[in-house]
């Protein structure tokens, strides 16, 4: 192959990302957005798959079928979100496996927002209207990023995440239109998960390390305090719908600017989350790593049967 | 036993009958079969297919994003291949 100079496809590459031209497997990429991806995506994917737990939690206990029936197939979807997520990270040669022992090992991370429990029922509603919502937010700057197969998951992803935020927030609707203490469950649900949900577009821009270069190579469109600001603006309006309170004593419409003044957010709580010292940091890890070890035997036996059959087939 | 990953598959829906199959993502699987019901809950939880194709990706084979300027450069200077190359007189209908 003839030497090439790697300065040179470095200018082509961020040429043709400057051009919004999508980079799919096989092109040529520099080893850090290949890196920088695997990361994100990851990420994202373990998400998915931890975010299936807070939930999990409530199938069985459903005030109803309708709602159990709900429940499953938001989480059923959050399982599908996982593994098109995995298998963008495959296209960048990631390996599934080891993707996943990072996960359990605690080298790779996770939406801090899992770490927290689901106490009541409310939290179901609380979790579908700001946390899918917050995501949604992420998410939809995402089908536009410069990696195609990121891109189309994303585009994949968003279509369904929809009825995710509005089962959650009829949820709410209905808790907060009920009797007292069904209100009170409602709005200690949305007290608990507010801040929380601020926290999940990360630290602010001074401190997000990955923000400016994620731009640059159009993995990212927005900055996190954009994304956070903008949550904020949609959603104080839909908490006024329907009579809750924000837990927030500075939150105030700025005229001037056009959007809505929030108070500080306790970042010592989120770096602390992040590190592992949350609610639910270990259970968490520790319900992933018994499901892949109680499904190791399964994962063999399906492979002996494939084996078999092979093996008769070709005699 | 050395652990053993199960292999990848492509996945391809239709979406309707009288459309192509489309190629949606990828997915690990055992066999074939276990492919095939792994696609249906994967990539058609809302209805979007009527059939499935499942091939392991590495019977694919692909070109090569290196060569993609010599083996596509030929057809870019054949523009006489489209109808927008010819002139036709005013007037004429039907062409």
């Amino acid at each position: 192959m003839e030497e090439r100079n790697v300065e040179e496809l470095e200018r082509r590459f961020q040429e043709k990302i400057d051009n919004d031209i999508r980079i799919e497997p096989n092109d040529w990429m520099p080893d850090r957005y290949r890196e920088t991806l695997i990361r994100q995506i990851s990420q994202h994917a373990h998400s998915e798959i931890v975010g299936m737990l807070p939930e999990g939690n409530w199938i069985t206990r459903a005030p109803n079928l309708r709602r159990k029936a709900v429940l499953l197939a938001k989480v059923q979807d959050e399982a599908g979100h996982g593994l098109y997520l995995y298998s963008a990270t495959e296209t960048l040669g990631a390996d599934r496996e080891e993707t996943i022992d990072d996960l359990h090992s605690g080298k790779a991370k996770y939406s801090s927002i899992f770490n927290y429990p689901t106490l009541t029922w409310a939290d179901m509603g609380a979790i579908g209207w700001l946390v899918d919502g917050a995501a949604i937010m992420n998410q939809v700057p995402l089908c536009r990023c410069s990696y195609g197969p990121y891109a189309r998951a994303m585009v994949r992803i968003c279509k369904e995440e929809s009825f995710h935020q509005r089962q959650g927030f009829e949820i709410m609707t209905q808790l907060a239109q009920g009797t007292p203490q069904q209100k009170e469950m409602a709005q200690d649900a949305l007290n608990r998960f507010w801040w929380p949900a601020l926290m999940m577009f990360g630290p602010s821009d001074g401190d997000s390390k990955h923000t400016q270069q994620s731009m640059r190579w159009k993995i990212k469109r927005h900055t996190n305090d954009e994304l956070r600001q903008q949550f904020v603006d949609v959603t104080v309006p839909q908490a006024e719908l329907i009579g809750l309170t924000i837990p927030d004593e500075d939150l105030k419409w700025n005229e001037e600017l056009g959007h809505y003044d929030f108070g500080p957010i306790n970042w010592d709580e989120f770096w602390n989350v992040v590190a592992g010292n949350g609610p639910c940091n270990k259970d968490r890890i520790d319900t992933r790593r018994r499901a892949k070890e109680e499904g190791e035997w399964v994962r063999e036996a399906a492979n002996a049967y494939a084996e078999k059959r092979r093996m008769k087939k070709a005699s | 036993m050395a652990k053993k990953e199960w292999p990848l598959w492509e996945v391809f829906i239709r979406n309707k009958q009288g459309l192509s199959h489309k190629h949606v993502g990828s997915l690990r699987a055992a066999d074939a079969e276990m492919a095939v019901e792994n696609a249906r809950d994967v990539y058609t939880r809302r209805s979007e297919g009527v059939s499935i194709w499942v091939v392991e990706s590495n019977h694919i084979h692909a070109s090569h994003p290196a060569d993609a300027d010599a083996l596509f450069e030929p057809a870019h200077s054949k523009v006489y291949r489209h109808p927008t190359f010819y002139d036709v007189p005013d007037g004429i209908e039907h062409m």
